[in-house]
C-alpha cells in the first residue's frame, strides 16, 4: 500500500507539471475529435501522433502521457458518432449504436450524449483506481488465463449475445455465420495457409475490424441516407435541449458497474479489448434487465452499459502492458512500441526502473478521466447541434471522413473499395431486414474462437477435455448456461403469475 | 508524385556540378507497417545512426498493409528507380518472400542495402521450469516430439515457428511433429508462457532484455553464432550446447531495382561511414539491437545464403514445393 501511494505521489507530482497536464487535456481533447470521427479510432490516433511526439522530442514521460490521453479520448468519443449517426466512431462503439442512435431519432441526443459521457467516466475511473492498487495481482491473474479459458469465455460471449435476435432468428444466425466467414479471411495462423484470400496481398493479414465496421455499419448507412434523401423521405431530427437527469442516473447505475467491472476484467485479459468487453456488457445487461423488451429502442441501461464497460476496459489493457510489458490491445501494442523507441524497455521492471514514466502515465489517467468528463458535458449541446446539419451536407462530410479515416489506417487504397463494397453489401443486408450487429459480432468473437480453440487443441494433442480442465472455463460455461436458461425461466414464471 | 520527381530533377540539373554523384536530396526511410513495430524501430536507427553521414535528415513514413507485401510491391512497380527512399526488411521478410506471400517478385528484384543490426533466436522457459538446460528439451523432443509444447508469437511458416522447426529437426523430428501454438505476437505468447499455457517458448534475445532481471522467465539458450556480450553473457548458445541451430534476425533496408548505382553507393558509403563510429553502435544497443554491419555486396551475399538456407527448410517443412 505504502509503495502505492508513493508511487502515486511520484506519479501526480509528473502529471501535474504544467506541461505535460497540458498534453494530457491537449490528448483528451484530441482523442475526444478523432474517436468521434467515424474511421478515426484510438489505434489511428495514437499511431498518427506517435512520430510527431517523436520529432518533438518530448519527455518520454510526455509522449507517453499525450499518447495515453488520445487512447482514452478516444475511447471516449467514439460513442458521438455512434449515438448522433448511427455509424461507430470506432470498434469499441459498435454496441453504442443500438440504443444511443434510438435516444438520438427520439429527440434525446442531449441526454444520450451527457449520460453516455458520465457512464464512461466512471467505467474509466473504476479501472484507473483498480489498476493503481492491484495490477501486479491482476497481471498475474490474466496470464493465467489460458487459450482453453478464452474458449470458454467466447461462449459466454456468444450466448449472452443470443439476446440480440432481432425479429427473425434465421437472419440472425445467417448474420452471425457471414461475420464467421469474414474472421476466416486471412493466413491462418496454425497451418500457414492463405484462406479466401484470391491472392490478393492486402488481405493476407485479414481484414481489420474497423474496416468491417466502418463499411458494414457506416458506409451502409449513408447509403440509405442518400436514399432516403433521393426519395424525400427523410425524417428531419428534432434539435433538441435535453439532459442527463438524476432519474437516469439512478435508473443506471447498477448498469454501470456491472458494466465497469465486465469491462475492466475483460480489458485486463491479454487479446480482447473494447469491443468484446462492450458486446458482453450490452448481452449480460440486456439479459439481465431487459424485462419490458425496451433495449435497442433508446433504453438508458442499453447505453450505459457498452460505454461504462469500453472506457473500463481501455484502463484494464494498461495493466498487463505496464506490469508484464504485454499489450492487451492493439492501442497498447502501439503504446508499447513508442516506449521502445523512447529508450524506455516496458515490462516488469518498469515500474520500479522508471516510476517516472509508469506512475506518471497512471496519474494522467486519473486526471484524463476528470478531464474528459468536464471537457465532454459542456461540449454535449454542440455536438447535438451536428443533427440540425442539413443531410445533403452531412452524408459527403462523413463519407469524406470515413474515407480519410480508412486510409489512414494502413495508407492502402485496397481498404477503400474494401469499404464500398462492405457498405454495398450492407446496404442491400439492411434492405432484406437483416440486422447488421450479428455480423459484427460473429466477426470479431468468432476470429477469436477459432483461433484460441485451436490453440488449446494444439496444447493438448487433440484432446477436447482441456476445454473443461480448470475451474475458470468451467465457471463460465456455467455462466453462459445461466444467461441462456434465467431469462427463460423467468419469463415462464412471469407468466404463470399472469395467468393465476 | 510525378511534379515531386521533376522537382527533384530539376534541382539535380541545377546542383549537378557540385553533388554529380548522388540525388540523395531528401532521404526517406519506409517502414511497412504501422508506427511502434521493429520496422519503425528499424527506420529510427537510420534516422539516427546516418544522421551525420547525410547531407538532410532521414524522414520516416509508414506504408502498412499484407505484412511488408505492400511495400515490396510498391517498390518493384511503381517506385524502382526511388534512390532517395529505402524501405526497412527483416528475416521475416525474406522468409515471406520465399513462400511466396510477396506475390511474384524475389530477392533479386530488389537491392540490398545495408544493415540496421540483428537479435537472434533465444530458447525461453519459465523460471520454475523442470527444463534446466537445452539438453533437457531436446532430450524430450528427441524422446517424444509430442511431449513438449513449443509456442510463438508467428504463424505456422513464420520466422518464430522456423526457430522451433529447426531445434525439432535437430533433435531428429520433422517440423511437422512439433505441438506448435502460434499466438497473435509474442506478447501473447510470453503470458501464455507465464501463465503456463505453453511449455517452451521460441523468442528473441532482445525482447528478454525486461524479463532478465525480473527473474520470471529464463534463456536456456541464445541461437546466436556466438556467445553474445553484455547482459546475455551469462547464457550458452546453442551450439555451444552441442546444438547446431542458429537463428540470426537480420534488420535492415532495400532500395528499387532500377535506382542508379550512384545513388546506391552513396547510400553504401552513408551505411559504411556510420558503421566505423561508436555511436552508431549505441544507437543500435539503445534500440535492442546487437551490431551485425554488412552493407552492399557482402549484405547482398549474405542475403543470397541465407534465401539458399532457407528454401531448404521451407521445402523440407512442406511450406513450399
Amino acid at each position: 500500500m505504502d509503495t502505492v501511494l508513493s508511487g502515486l505521489a511520484t506519479g501526480f507530482a509528473v502529471a501535474l507539471d504544467p506541461f505535460n497536464l497540458m498534453l494530457v487535456l491537449v490528448g483528451c481533447f484530441l482523442g475526444t475529435l478523432i474517436g468521434a470521427l467515424p474511421g478515426l479510432g484510438p489505434i489511428n490516433g495514437v499511431a498518427i501522433l506517435l512520430p510527431i511526439a517523436y520529432g518533438l522530442g518530448f519527455q518520454p514521460e510526455a509522449a507517453l502521457i499525450l499518447l495515453a490521453g488520445i487512447y482514452y479520448g478516444a475511447e471516449y468519443g467514439g460513442r458521438i458518432s455512434s449515438i448522433l449517426l448511427n455509424v461507430p466512431g470506432d470498434a469499441g462503439a459498435v454496441m453504442t449504436t443500438l440504443d444511443g442512435n434510438p435516444m438520438a431519432r427520439n429527440g434525446e441526443a442531449g441526454r444520450a450524449l451527457s449520460l453516455s459521457a458520465v457512464a464512461s467516466f466512471v467505467g474509466g475511473t473504476f479501472a484507473v483506481i483498480l489498476m493503481s492498487l492491484f495490477a501486479p495481482a491482476l497481471a498475474k491473474f490474466a496470464v493465467t488465463f489460458g487459450p482453453a479459458d478464452y474458449v470458454a469465455l467466447m461462449v459466454f460471449a456468444f450466448a449472452s449475445l443470443a439476446s440480440l435476435v432481432g425479429k427473425s432468428t434465421v437472419k440472425t444466425l445467417l448474420g452471425a455465420t457471414i461475420g464467421l466467414m469474414l474472421a476466416t479471411i486471412g493466413i491462418d495462423a496454425n497451418t500457414g495457409v492463405a484462406r479466401y484470400t484470391f491472392g490478393i496481398p492486402d488481405i493476407l493479414a485479414g481484414i481489420d475490424f474497423l474496416i468491417v465496421v466502418v463499411g458494414l455499419f457506416g458506409m451502409a448507412e449513408l447509403l440509405s441516407l442518400v436514399e432516403h434523401q433521393a426519395r424525400g423521405t427523410l425524417k428531419s431530427l428534432p434539435v433538441d435541449r435535453s439532459f442527463v437527469r438524476m432519474a437516469d442516473l439512478a435508473q443506471t447505475k447498477w448498469t454501470i458497474a456491472r458494466a465497469s467491472v465486465i469491462g475492466f476484467f475483460i480489458g485486463i485479459l491479454p487479446g480482447t479489448g473494447a469491443s468484446v468487453a462492450s458486446a458482453v456488457a450490452y448481452g449480460t445487461e440486456k439479459r439481465i434487465s431487459d424485462t419490458h423488451g425496451t433495449f435497442g429502442t433508446g433504453d438508458v441501461r442499453g447505453l450505459a452499459a457498452p460505454e461504462a464497460a469500453n472506457n473500463a476496459a481501455a484502463g484494464g489493457s494498461m495493466v498487463p502492458m505496464l506490469t508484464l510489458g504485454i499489450p492487451g490491445s492493439g492501442t497498447t501494442a502501439i503504446l508499447l512500441g513508442a516506449l521502445l523507441m523512447f529508450n524506455i524497455q516496458p515490462g516488469p521492471m518498469m515500474f520500479a526502473q522508471r516510476p517516472e514514466v509508469a506512475w506518471g502515465l497512471v496519474a494522467s489517467m486519473y486526471i484524463g478521466n476528470v478531464a474528459l468528463l468536464v471537457i465532454n458535458l459542456p461540449l454535449v449541446g454542440l455536438f447535438a447541434r451536428m443533427l440540425t446539419i442539413p443531410q445533403h451536407y452531412l452524408t459527403p462530410l462523413i463519407a469524406v471522413l470515413a474515407f480519410i479515416g480508412i486510409y489512414t489506417i494502413v495508407g492502402n487504397p485496397h481498404d477503400l473499395f474494401m469499404i464500398t463494397m462492405l457498405g454495398v453489401f450492407g446496404w442491400f443486408l439492411r434492405k432484406l431486414d437483416f440486422s447488421l450487429a450479428p455480423i459484427i459480432l460473429g466477426f470479431v468473437l468468432g476470429g477469436l474462437f477459432e483461433d484460441n480453440l485451436r490453440r488449446a487443441l494444439s496444447i493438448s494433442g487433440g484432446d477436447w477435455g482441456i476445454l473443461v480442465q480448470n475451474w475458470k472455463s468451467v465457471l463460465l460455461y456455467l455462466l453462459a448456461l445461466l444467461v441462456v436458461l434465467v431469462p427463460v425461466v423467468l419469463a415462464r414464471r412471469a407468466r404463470k403469475v399472469a395467468a393465476a | 508524385m510525378k511534379i515531386v520527381y521533376l522537382a527533384t530533377a530539376m534541382a539535380c540539373a541545377v546542383a549537378a556540378p557540385a553533388f554529380a554523384q548522388s540525388t540523395i536530396d531528401k532521404p526517406e526511410c519506409i517502414a511497412p507497417a504501422n508506427p511502434g513495430g521493429g520496422f519503425d524501430l528499424t527506420c529510427r536507427v537510420a534516422q539516427t545512426g546516418l544522421e551525420p553521414h547525410l547531407t538532410a535528415p532521414v524522414q520516416v513514413t509508414f506504408m502498412p498493409g499484407g505484412i511488408g507485401a505492400v511495400a515490396f510491391n510498391q517498390f518493384n512497380t511503381n517506385r524502382t528507380d526511388d534512390g532517395s527512399a529505402i524501405v526497412a526488411f527483416s528475416t521475416g521478410s525474406l522468409l515471406n518472400i520465399i513462400v511466396g506471400k510477396y506475390g511474384a517478385f524475389d530477392e533479386n528484384d530488389v537491392r540490398w542495402l545495408g544493415t540496421a543490426g540483428a537479435d537472434f533466436g533465444a530458447v525461453v522457459v519459465r523460471a520454475d521450469s523442470e527444463y534446466a538446460s537445452l539438453k533437457d528439451v531436446m532430450d524430450d523432443l528427441a524422446a517424444d516430439p509430442q511431449s513438449v509444447v513449443v509456442g510463438a508469437g508467428g504463424s505456422v511458416g513464420s520466422q518464430d515457428w522456423m526457430k522451433g522447426a529447426l531445434l525439432m529437426r535437430e533433435a531428429g523430428g520433422t517440423p511437422m511433429q512439433m505441438r506448435y501454438v502460434a499466438f497473435d505476437g509474442g506478447g501473447d505468447a510470453i503470458a501464455a508462457l507465464l501463465g503456463g499455457s505453453i511449455e517452451v517458448y521460441t523468442g528473441d534475445v532482445g525482447e528478454m532484455v525486461p524479463y532478465l532481471e525480473s527473474g520470471e522467465m529464463k534463456v536456456l539458450a541464445t541461437l546466436s553464432p556466438d556467445r553474445l556480450a553484455a547482459p546475455f553473457d551469462q547464457i550458452p548458445t546453442a551450439k555451444e550446447q552441442g546444438y547446431d541451430v542458429e537463428w540470426t534476425i537480420m534488420r535492415g533496408f532495400y532500395m528499387g531495382k532500377d535506382v542508379s548505382d550512384a545513388d546506391y553507393q552513396a547510400w553504401v558509403d552513408a551505411f559504411e561511414a556510420a558503421y566505423a563510429t561508436d555511436a552508431f553502435a549505441n544507437v543500435q544497443a539503445e534500440r535492442g539491437l546487437l551490431p551485425l554491419n554488412l552493407s552492399g555486396e557482402a549484405l547482398t551475399a549474405s542475403i543470397n545464403g541465407t534465401m539458399d538456407e532457407l528454401r531448404a527448410i521451407a521445402t523440407e517443412a512442406g511450406l513450399i514445393k
